[in-house]
């Protein structure tokens, strides 16, 4: 079934083994450079690493070589993963510009705005951040006022735009506004700007957890270039919609909620050292190991569906009707994953700050009540159920 | 769907075709209710085992074609879609697998060809009380010369009445609850001293009864070794829980499927009332359920193919996984078809009967989902 085992494959495998030998800093096993470098610089073996991987384009792997991609085949850029996975050595290159504006841009970018902007996003030397909720457009995003006017030889943009990820350490935006106010969908357009252009002010919003991911961001006589739209005007919601697709599978593969449960402490060992065991040598509280069986049963079954996702993509059937239900999946598994950790933890799971916790004590708190977010974004996880709904399933809207 | 081979999909578009036309809900239908508690007219059976299917998992040495348990689980998960009634999973699949691991070649020879040709029906006769519990086996088999004389009761033997061969489990040592002391036994219907009745349950198949009133039998009719069969049953019931999963998987499937067509068909305050919101979302529920059931029935069968080591965990899951989904599915089905769905007229009442004998069959999903845990260190 797989195509493992060719031999172009596995002269590749020694290609990229022998590079990451002599590439990889040994310094930063498990170290994730990526995360680090998305609120700031990165120094020392961290920028190395980060600047080697952006050279060679293995950062961005199956991108076009000609934009600073890799060019590497999918089978390729698996055994990749396979190789650094064995050493321990993660991507250094992240972010939103990976994830969904730079496949977005190659697939709707002018040539101009690909040589711009793509191998910058290869490289991880831009940060960018999405401009797409308003306060009156959150699951109905469409209904988005930021005004984007046409000055002649540039645009001129006011509203507010909230929720915008890591808005604080971002360098530039890809934004939804409206340039035609007469209609809903067929009115918005896909802009880029600049986040240092005059008139761009941001504010950290402070979260439940305490932290402060997403930013309100005001746009008041922001100047954008003509150039910095992407597609036709009054064309961006389809754009808009196709990066949403990248966001959602960036959600539940890898990088997401999904990835985030997978690793961890096993639950069954957090249970074992946290409430003990009875005298058949079982977790001792027998109503919360039946809700664990029940979590890690369902977590297997998620498991399994993105591999046979991932098969059947590669099996040439096109993307797999799987795929629609993988973000909310993978975000009730990783929530569910956080309630039943700070349960079996008692008192001790809500640690806020200070003595009397260890370091994972605290962590887990803050995990838990960010998570509360992953059903909230990227389309609710009623917004996920309408989709399956009218598109998987042929649903019609309610009249 | 899992990536098929030309193969398979060829046997699994035959199989579609075949149950539309020749095994439709219609004929589990005029089966309950001409009495016939088999649930298929033999003639059907014969047809299948002539297209071969009850050869799949046979080797070519022993009349079958060898194509693998994820082609056979392609064919249960067809006929369940239909409620299509055969012995298929427990014979042609669990008992035949019983047969090819731990069988001597005399023993091959003598039931594998037969199998392959539909002139046998094998069933599994394990359970001895209304719950699966494999392990509390107490038919007690005497050693008797140079063979055994077997006494106790077996019942819900699944395709009982049908079978004119059970792998019995049975106790040469030990006491009821250990795993050491438990012995298999290959034993012809018509063994004297055995005798079987039906037990009529509310989904209209067959389930027999069992008593052995000391049944004579040499030595050649043990399959494995004597008072170590434990494992080789477990793994021979974890292919009839995978069997059983596949034919829930289509079940499911096609409960989903006319119910979401009824959504889109039925019509209430002047609009179909798939286009209410809170149906909607319990369709997606339900779609939801049925992807992750049928990643873990398709890895299950995958695991049967490839004898993988996690094998009872596989079993597990996919039994959890299937009998869950099932239960969700069969619940919405005759709820969301309203009055019509409480109708005998209607098929949701089919489903629904049928969807808790398999759920309680060889384990039921609360049952399975302890094992699994207990597998995994909860």
């Amino acid at each position: 079934m797989a195509d493992f085992g060719n031999t172009d494959v596995e002269a590749f495998r020694a290609e990229a083994k022998a590079w990451l030998a002599a590439n990889f800093p040994t310094s930063l096993v498990g170290v994730d450079v990526a995360m680090a470098n998305a609120t700031g610089p990165v120094e020392g073996d961290a920028l190395l690493w980060k600047q080697r991987m952006g050279e060679k384009g293995w950062g961005t792997p199956t991108w076009p070589k000609e934009y600073g991609g890799g060019g590497l085949s999918s089978a390729e850029a698996r055994v990749l993963q396979q190789e650094m996975n064995r050493i321990g050595a993660r991507n250094p290159i992240g972010g939103m510009g990976i994830m969904m504006f730079g496949p977005t841009l190659l697939e709707y970018g002018s040539e101009e705005q690909k040589q711009r902007h793509i191998p910058s996003i290869c490289r991880g030397e831009i940060r960018w951040c999405q401009g797409y909720s308003e306060p009156g457009a959150g699951s109905d995003l469409a209904a988005l006022q930021t005004r984007c006017e046409d000055r002649g030889d540039h645009f001129l943009v006011n509203g507010q735009k909230v929720w915008t990820s890591g808005a604080q350490y971002a360098d530039w935006c890809f934004c939804l506004v409206r340039t035609d106010f007469t209609t809903k969908h067929d009115g918005i357009s896909f802009i880029l700007f600049d986040m240092k252009t005059p008139g761009v002010e941001v504010r950290p919003i402070q979260l439940i957890s305490g932290n402060s991911p997403f930013c309100e961001t005001f746009l008041t006589d922001v100047k954008v270039p003509k150039e910095n739209l992407v597609g036709e005007l009054n064309k961006g919601w389809t754009i808009g919609k196709r990066l949403l697709i990248h966001e959602r599978n960036s959600l539940s593969g890898g990088g997401g909620s999904a990835g985030r449960f997978a690793a961890g402490t096993p639950l069954d060992k957090l249970a074992r050292d946290y409430i003990g065991v009875d005298e058949s040598g079982r977790i001792a509280d027998p109503d919360l190991r039946s809700r664990l069986i029940r979590h890690q049963m369902e977590a297997k079954a998620f498991m399994l569906t993105l591999m046979r996702a991932q098969a059947e993509s590669k099996g040439g059937g096109g993307p797999s009707a799987a795929t629609s239900i993988m973000k909310n999946v993978g975000s009730k598994v990783g929530q569910e994953r956080a309630e039943l950790a700070i349960e079996i933890m008692g008192s001790q799971g809500l640690g806020w700050e200070g003595e009397g916790f260890t370091d994972k004590e605290l962590e887990q708190t803050r995990n838990w009540l960010g998570g509360k977010a992953t059903t909230i974004y990227g389309g609710s996880a009623e917004i996920q159920n309408n989709i399956i709904a009218k598109r998987i399933l042929g649903l019609l809207d309610h009249q | 769907m899992a990536v098929l081979t030309e193969e398979q999909s060829m046997l699994r578009d035959a199989a579609r075709a075949w149950v539309q036309e020749k095994a439709p809900v219609a004929a589990l239908r005029k089966a309950r209710d001409s009495g016939n508690l088999q649930g298929y007219a033999p003639e059907a059976f014969a047809e299948m085992a002539g297209m071969g299917w009850a050869g799949v998992v046979i080797p070519e040495a022993h009349g079958g074609s060898e194509f693998g348990y994820l082609s056979l689980g392609l064919v249960l998960e067809e006929l369940g879609r239909t409620l299509a009634a055969s012995p298929l999973g427990v014979s042609s699949m669990a008992v035949t697998s019983a047969l090819v691991r731990a069988g001597t070649e005399v023993q091959k020879a003598a039931w594998l060809p037969k199998i392959a040709s539909g002139d046998t029906v094998a069933a599994l006769a394990v359970d001895e009380g209304p719950r699966h519990d494999p392990v509390r086996t107490a038919l007690k088999a005497e050693a008797v010369g140079g063979g055994y004389r077997l006494s106790g009761t077996k019942t819900f033997v699944a395709e009982g009445m049908a079978a004119s061969l059970y792998l019995v489990s049975a106790r040469t040592a030990g006491a009821p609850g250990d795993e050491a002391g438990i012995t298999l036994f290959l034993l012809p219907a018509d063994a004297g001293g055995l005798t079987r009745s039906a037990r009529h349950t509310a989904d209209s198949r067959d389930h027999a009864a069992l008593t052995l009133d000391g049944v004579q039998v040499g030595a050649d009719a043990v399959l494995g070794e004597v008072g170590g069969g434990y494992a080789l049953l477990e793994r021979t019931l974890d292919v009839a829980r995978i069997a059983v999963s596949a034919e829930m998987l289509g079940m499911s499937a096609q409960a989903f499927d006319t119910t979401l067509e009824y959504l889109k068909t039925r019509v209430q305050f002047g609009q179909t009332i798939g286009s209410f919101q809170a149906l909607q979302h319990r369709a997606a529920k339900m779609f939801s359920e049925l992807e992750l059931a049928r990643s873990c029935v398709e890895a299950a069968l995958s695991a049967i193919d490839q004898d993988a080591d996690d094998l009872p965990q596989q079993a597990a899951l996919a039994k959890a996984v299937a009998g869950d989904t099932l239960n969700l599915i069969s619940r919405e089905m005759v709820q969301m078809h309203g009055g019509i769905g409480m109708t005998d007229a209607h098929d949701a009442g089919l489903y629904l009967k049928r969807a808790r004998a398999v759920e309680a069959l060889f384990g039921t999903t609360a049952w399975h989902r302890d094992r699994w845990g207990r597998m995994q260190g909860y």
